[in-house]
């Protein structure tokens, strides 16, 4: 049976890694390549890095640093923040990513998302979808680390981005990021239902239960965390043991 | 120290199937010279992306005919992995229906979704459940985890090439033997600990 993945999110700015509150405030975390090294070393099922102030600053990705950290990682790992075109995400790959993670690009250029795919395969493609509640039952996408809005309703765009052959979609909630408050199950829900491709849940989990939650209420097929696992006592290898409780399958 | 040939030919991530090999006390020797290739102890075909541009890729080459001078007559080790074990087919229909490098026979199909749950691409860890034993799964319990990312699968035509299968949309073969040349449709280079064993099985071949 496939297994419900649980995926430490690591947030790159700077030279070092940090976490936030609703995507500001950022807080030094330690090194990456340190905490890539205890995360390989504990076989998390995935990792997800970010470089969260390339685009803003208009830089490509820092493909030095993936490629140091890609050679301490024989896990899955999904990287993205920077990747504007098909030949950063084909130097990204060759660096040693697994898969390019997709955000402000993909709601500019629609074809990149086609571009990727084709040529590097869907699984390649993750599309990330960072979304705000802007007033009763209205979502809108952001772009640029949640500076800039949009108009496009993210359930909306995750089926368009399914059309246009993303193999994943991470979707993040900017206000739930970094509150421990609980994962914006609804919205998870909403999206989950409208795509058929898997969906990694993110921004907001506190404790185990709130994971159980994105994968049971939501029908998350991954779930994503930060701060839970940089702030708190928690580890993904007790999740597991959570998750496995709540008859969630987990690989152990 | 065995050098493995780890075939370049423009799709993949070439540099985590480099590292695994180094992490496993092998040689990786990432190259598209037959010359190089034919001096290799061993070959891995590694790849990511679509069947109908990975043969064209080969063939661009001409590595499709070293393929089957090295792993075909001189039995040289092969191991195919992800895009890599689906090349290995006769057929493939990804990008249009393409003739595959028929080094084992089979053609390759997009998974269908067997319960609404299931989700097309096939992304995460999923067991592997062993059919015969296999040297490449020496020390390897069945039913053990592995890391898989794909939308199709290898579908043999004859059952005495499955090694293993994976229960997700009906049971599809992840992994494939013919004498010396093995495909294993997850990815061994990232999956851990049961993966790096896998290689090192590879290697000791």
């Amino acid at each position: 049976m496939l297994k419900v993945r649980i995926i430490p999110t690591l947030l790159f700015k700077d030279f070092g890694l940090v976490k936030g509150v609703g995507f500001d405030s950022w807080r030094r975390v330690g090194s990456a390549m340190q905490a890539v090294k205890v995360y390989n070393m504990r076989e998390v099922d995935e990792l997800v890095f970010l470089d969260i102030t390339a685009t803003r600053d208009g830089r490509p990705p820092d493909f030095a640093t993936v490629d140091e950290i890609a050679d301490e990682c024989f896990m899955p790992l999904a990287v993205g923040g920077g990747v504007r075109s098909v030949e950063d995400a084909r130097s990204l790959l060759q660096v040693g990513a697994d898969k390019v993670v997709l955000g402000t690009a993909a709601v500019e250029s629609p074809d990149l998302i086609r571009e990727v795919a084709a040529r590097f395969g869907s699984q390649c493609a993750v599309i990330s979808i960072d979304f705000r509640r802007i007033g009763p039952g209205v979502r809108r996408v952001f772009t640029h680390c949640g500076t800039t809005g949009t108009d496009l309703d993210p359930v909306e765009f995750a089926k368009q981005a399914q059309r246009s052959g993303a193999g994943e979609i991470l979707l993040q909630s900017i206000e739930r990021d970094g509150t421990m408050s609980g994962y914006d199950i609804e919205t998870i829900r909403a999206v989950t239902d409208a795509v058929s491709i898997p969906v990694i849940a993110s921004g907001g989990a506190g404790n185990y239960e709130h994971l159980a939650e994105a994968v049971l209420d939501g029908r998350a097929a991954a779930v994503a965390a930060a701060s839970i696992f940089h702030f708190t006592q928690q580890t993904p290898r007790e999740a597991k043991e959570h998750l496995g409780q709540r008859g969630i399958p987990v690989r152990r | 120290m065995k050098t493995v040939a780890i075939l370049d030919y423009g799709m993949g991530n070439l540099d985590s199937v480099a590292r695994a090999v180094e992490e496993c006390g092998g040689n990786p020797l990432v190259t598209e010279d037959p010359g190089s290739i034919a001096k290799a102890a061993s070959i891995i075909l590694p790849g990511v992306g679509a069947f109908a541009d990975g043969m064209r890729e080969l063939r661009a080459r001409g590595l499709d005919s070293v393929l089957s001078e090295e792993a075909v007559e001189k039995k040289i080790p092969l191991l195919g992995i992800c895009l890599g074990m689906q090349l290995l087919a006769r057929k493939g229909n990804e990008g249009g229906e393409t003739e595959g490098l028929g080094l084992i026979g089979g053609e390759v199909r997009r998974l269908q979704p067997d319960t609404p749950e299931a989700r097309i691409p096939h992304i995460g860890w999923n067991e592997v459940e062993l059919e015969c034993s296999c040297p490449l799964f020496s020390g390897i319990p069945s039913n053990t985890d592995f890391y898989f990312v794909h939308s199709y699968h290898f579908y043999p035509d004859r059952d005495e090439a499955v090694v293993a299968r994976t229960p997700y949309c009906g049971r599809f073969a992840s992994c494939i033997q013919r004498e010396n040349i093995f495909g294993v449709q997850f990815h061994p280079e990232k999956s851990q600990r049961p993966g790096l064993t896998l290689l090192r099985n590879f290697l000791a071949l």
